[in-house]
């Protein structure tokens, strides 16, 4: 059995699940932070 | 641990190295896989598959060390009442329910070549899988708690269903000791490994890349529920005019 064909889903798959949990988070941030800056800065 | 009690002064330090964590964790996480990929020699039993072994490892490691961190900061919550406690709770839980499912899938994916099967019922692997249902518990349990409007993070309920589900962590670590198993056994200690130096060497740089990048996710998560906090408490006192 050739054995790449699972190395690679394997990494594929991780790097998936890191690519989209790091721009779940920073996009979260930035948002909140932005967000949060524009009404704190109305006082 | 109480100096950083004031979410304005945690702030100021976890600003500037959330960025640092985050970018060096990559760094860290390219050179490890291409090492591992590239560079470290094939087992001589497994062939090329081991290699799935540079990010199955470090997925493991931070499944188990994210519920280590809740059971940490549910322990802050309850006993010390520590502001940011329960924010970092809940801040943990989604990273770590990540690295859990990436750690059953690629050793799924790994178990095909290696054992000639996808799945099997034994302790490590189903002890794993109960750490993915808690995860999930325990983010639908913070999400419905009721402190959350108030303090941004999880109830007392909820830390203390972290506590309680700490009691699968040495279930997981020891399962390969305590009952037969296809899993292979610990093959790393604290002052031994039975893996040669040419191939440990990048496992090194992927466990320690991916803990630089979770701790980087972790604060990003922490800053946002602080945000929203402060996005609440804003609204509140405009609707009370």
């Amino acid at each position: 059995m050739n054995p790449w064909p699972f190395v690679i889903a394997a990494y594929g798959l991780t790097a998936l699940a890191t690519v989209a949990t790091s721009l779940w988070a920073w996009r979260g941030a930035a948002r909140a932070e932005a967000r949060a800056a524009q009404l704190l800065s109305r006082d | 641990m109480h100096a950083l009690a004031n979410p304005r002064r945690f702030l100021s330090i976890a600003v500037p190295v959330t960025t640092w964590f985050f970018w060096g964790g990559i760094a860290l996480i390219l050179l490890g896989c291409w090492a591992g990929l590239f560079v470290a020699p094939a087992d001589y039993l497994q062939g090329e598959s081991f290699r799935i072994l540079y990010i199955h490892v470090p997925a493991a490691w931070l499944g188990m060390g994210g519920w280590s961190g809740l059971t940490a900061a549910a322990i802050a919550q309850l006993v010390w009442r520590h502001p940011l406690a329960a924010v970092a709770g809940r801040a943990t839980a989604v990273p770590g329910a990540v690295f859990t499912a990436i750690c059953l899938a690629s050793g799924s994916i790994w178990g095909r070549p290696t054992w000639g099967t996808w799945w099997e019922w034994d302790g490590r692997m189903t002890s794993m899988l109960l750490l993915l249902f808690l995860y999930l518990g325990y983010i639908a349990l913070g999400r419905s708690s009721a402190d959350r409007a108030e303090t941004g993070g999880v109830s007392r309920v909820t830390a203390i269903y972290a506590l309680v589900g700490a009691l699968n962590l040495p279930v997981i670590h020891y399962s390969v000791v305590w009952w037969n198993s296809l899993h292979q056994g610990r093959s790393i200690t604290l002052t031994s490994s039975s893996i040669d130096s040419s191939m440990l060497w990048p496992l090194g740089l992927t466990v320690l890349g991916f803990t630089f990048w979770f701790v980087a996710i972790v604060l990003l998560r922490m800053r946002a529920i602080l945000a929203e906090n402060r996005i609440e408490a804003r609204l509140r006192r405009m609707s009370r005019g």
